[in-house]
């Protein structure tokens, strides 16, 4: 058998999730930019198809407008549908930040709990395809370090799949990030219907030396650094946290009482990034324990660079991320 | 709607019950405030109670008010029960946010309020995807989305009307233009000649409307809202209006001219409306009166359970942040 013709690819699996959402339950809208067949499906594809199945009015392609995208989709949310969001790129986000910051993430809270906000957005982003300082951040951590908001990061296809799915059904808020390299890498394909739940991080590969933690693209860095490492007896344990918030700090502390040395990976700055928030918890509940602080590997505090020279120098490349790995280890 | 229809009599006074619940509610949130009984910053809408009170008798119970911090006269309008009023804005458990809310976060979704903004123009693009559900559902119901002249100068205004026009959206955009944008006078903060202008840019229909009229107020509200449950689309009510006690209590409202308020004083809307149901034979003094004393006890018993109630225990900070709380 063909195993490799049965791979699927995260473009594949988002789709695939949304239609399966959008087949179930007639509440789920999807709303974005270009979103519907005539527009394309999707400047990513990730929606193609869902028009022609579920018609324009449940599939809207809208105007670049990002604030009314955002507001229809809370007010949608409000109004007893599940809503999911096409916000292009993650820069793109900062324009509708006051519906999603100040209206979606806390209206359950302000009222009282008598209403909720059932809005997914997905955003797709990431360094490496020469579109500069303001079509490529990780902004991951501002929308973390906001009480009222999820926030998923997965790096597989099966896990975008299941991961989609429990957003969408989800009662809050939740942003989805997406990232340029892995919507062609392929993947295992999921099984149908199966969703993977919040605040659930995975080991996805066992070792005994150092654990690193890491999620998105940078799993893909992280996963060929272990295997290198391993070629030259480091034995690399690697949890892929597929969700920021929650944070699965259970699944994270187990590794580390394990291994007792820690690396956190991400694309975004270190500077005040996830990998601050966990290396601080790690060292609270591990201080004893750990044989070496806890190392962080991220993008440089720069914007996004243009010139390809300086983006291998700003991106968390295998080299530094195996570095910090070994420097745990000194 | 023909041209000729106008307010039965029982109509003409809920308007005036409604303005003047929202005028003595005002008067004692003040009070309360200067006594020390309750600890927030204060939006008076005192002067702009006859729009909302001549749109609400248009709607129906199930069609939703999206408003803004300067907000109890939209939600007394829309029927919010009095008690859990007060006591959200004595911070109360027993408010109807659990005091989780506040006075700029007034809410209460079984009366229709589901969304009050403390940000200037952020209503608009809500009260579309509200809107838009209701499309989908095919519930007819309406959104009446309040806002003042400043937010017509935000983005979030022009994207959401462009939208609500573009999907031809069951909503009304109400703004209530009493011709300051905090301190800031109409003409020196927004360039068009009229906010009903704007309307033309995004193919809406765009209606200057006196909201200090009752009759004037109503009958735009009926054709707006008609025109949205009909399927017709989104109407944008520039209804004129004035703000009589500044932009935040405390201010004197220095920026006003001495000329322009005593005008605006004279022609007050609440004692101008007494007068005019009394003069049509609508009203006696005396029946008025009556609805006022009825409104002040209504509304003193509501203060009484407010000051009698408990606050809300430190544990509900831990609570309706999200549905099911996760082990951090």
């Amino acid at each position: 058998m063909n195993t490799a013709a049965r791979k699927i690819n995260m473009v594949q699996a988002i789709n695939m999730a949304l239609d399966h959402a959008m087949g179930q339950d007639p509440t789920v809208l999807v709303l974005g930019e270009d979103i519907a067949d005539a527009q394309g499906g999707g400047v990513f594809k990730c929606t193609a198809g869902l028009s022609a199945k579920y018609g324009t009015e449940r599939v809207k392609s809208t105007p670049i407008a990002e604030q009314a995208i955002m507001g229809a989709a809370v007010g949608a949310a409000l109004g007893g549908m599940r809503p999911v969001a096409e916000i292009m790129l993650m820069n793109f986000m900062t324009v509708g930040m006051d519906q999603l910051v100040n209206h979606a993430a806390k209206l359950r809270f302000m009222t009282g709990g008598q209403t909720h906000v059932p809005l997914t957005v997905r955003t797709a982003t990431g360094a490496g395809f020469g579109t500069g300082g303001q079509h490529a951040d990780y902004l991951e951590s501002w929308f973390a370090h906001t009480a009222g908001i999820k926030v998923v990061a997965p790096s597989t296809p099966a896990d975008a799949y299941g991961l989609m799915l429990s957003c969408i059904f989800d009662d809050d808020p939740c942003v989805f990030i997406e990232n340029l390299p892995l919507y062609f890498a392929p993947g295992d394909p999921p099984v149908p219907g199966t969703r993977v739940p919040l605040g659930q991080a995975k080991v996805v590969r066992e070792g005994t030396d150092v654990t690193v933690i890491s999620y998105s693209r940078t799993m893909l860095e992280v996963l060929a650094v272990a295997d290198d490492l391993s070629r030259r007896g480091v034995s690399v344990e690697v949890v892929d946290l597929r969700s920021i918030a929650p944070l699965d700090m259970d699944t994270v502390r187990a590794s580390v009482a394990k291994t007792r040395r820690a690396v956190v990976a991400h694309e975004a700055q270190v500077d005040f990034g996830v990998g601050a928030e966990i290396s601080a918890r790690l060292h609270r509940d591990l201080f004893g324990q750990l044989l070496a602080p806890v190392g962080r590997v991220g993008a440089a505090r720069s914007p996004v660079p243009f010139s390809k020279a300086l983006e291998s120098a700003y991106l968390p490349t295998p080299e530094r991320i195996s570095a910090a790995i070994l420097q745990t280890l000194s | 709607m023909s041209e000729n229809e106008s307010p039965s009599r029982a109509t003409l006074l809920e308007i005036y019950r409604i303005a003047t619940l929202i005028k003595r509610a005002d008067d004692r949130f003040i009070e309360l405030i200067k006594a020390g009984q309750i600890a927030s910053p204060y939006y008076s809408p005192r002067g702009q109670e006859l729009i909302p009170a001549a749109i609400s008798v248009n709607l129906r119970p199930t069609d939703v008010v999206v408003t803004t911090y300067r907000g109890i006269h939209d939600q007394l309008a829309k029927g919010i029960p009095l008690e859990p009023f007060v006591a959200e804005f004595m911070g109360k458990a027993t408010g109807t946010c659990k005091g989780k809310g506040g006075p700029m976060h007034i809410t209460h979704v079984a009366s229709g309020l589901p969304v009050t903004t403390g940000v200037v123009g952020s209503g608009l693009p809500i009260a579309n995807g509200l809107a838009w559900a209701a499309q989908l559902k095919k519930s007819g119901q309406v959104t009446v989305c309040n806002f003042g002249d400043g937010a017509t100068n935000i983005g979030a205004f022009h994207e959401a009307l462009n939208l609500a026009s573009l999907w031809k959206l069951p909503v009304v955009f109400v703004c209530q233009n009493n011709g300051y944008a905090e301190h800031t006078k109409f003409e020196l903060g927004t360039s068009s000649r009229t906010i009903a202008d704007r309307a033309v840019a995004y193919g809406m229909n765009g209606v200057e409307v006196d909201g200090n009229d009752a009759l004037a107020m109503w009958s735009a509200a009926r054709l707006a809202i008609d025109r949205a449950r009909n399927g017709e689309g989104p109407t944008l009510l520039d209804a004129r209006t004035f703000r009589f006690r500044g932009h935040l209590l405390g201010d004197d409202s220095h920026y006003i001219g001495k000329d322009e308020m005593a005008q605006a004083v004279a022609a007050d809307p609440l004692p101008r409306l007494r007068a005019w149901l009394i003069a049509q034979g609508h009203a006696s003094d005396a029946a008025l009166t009556d609805i006022e004393r009825t409104n002040e006890e209504a509304f003193e018993r509501a203060v009484r359970f407010g000051l009698d109630s408990p606050f809300p225990d430190a544990s509900e900070l831990a609570r309706d942040v999200v549905a099911m709380e996760h082990a951090a």
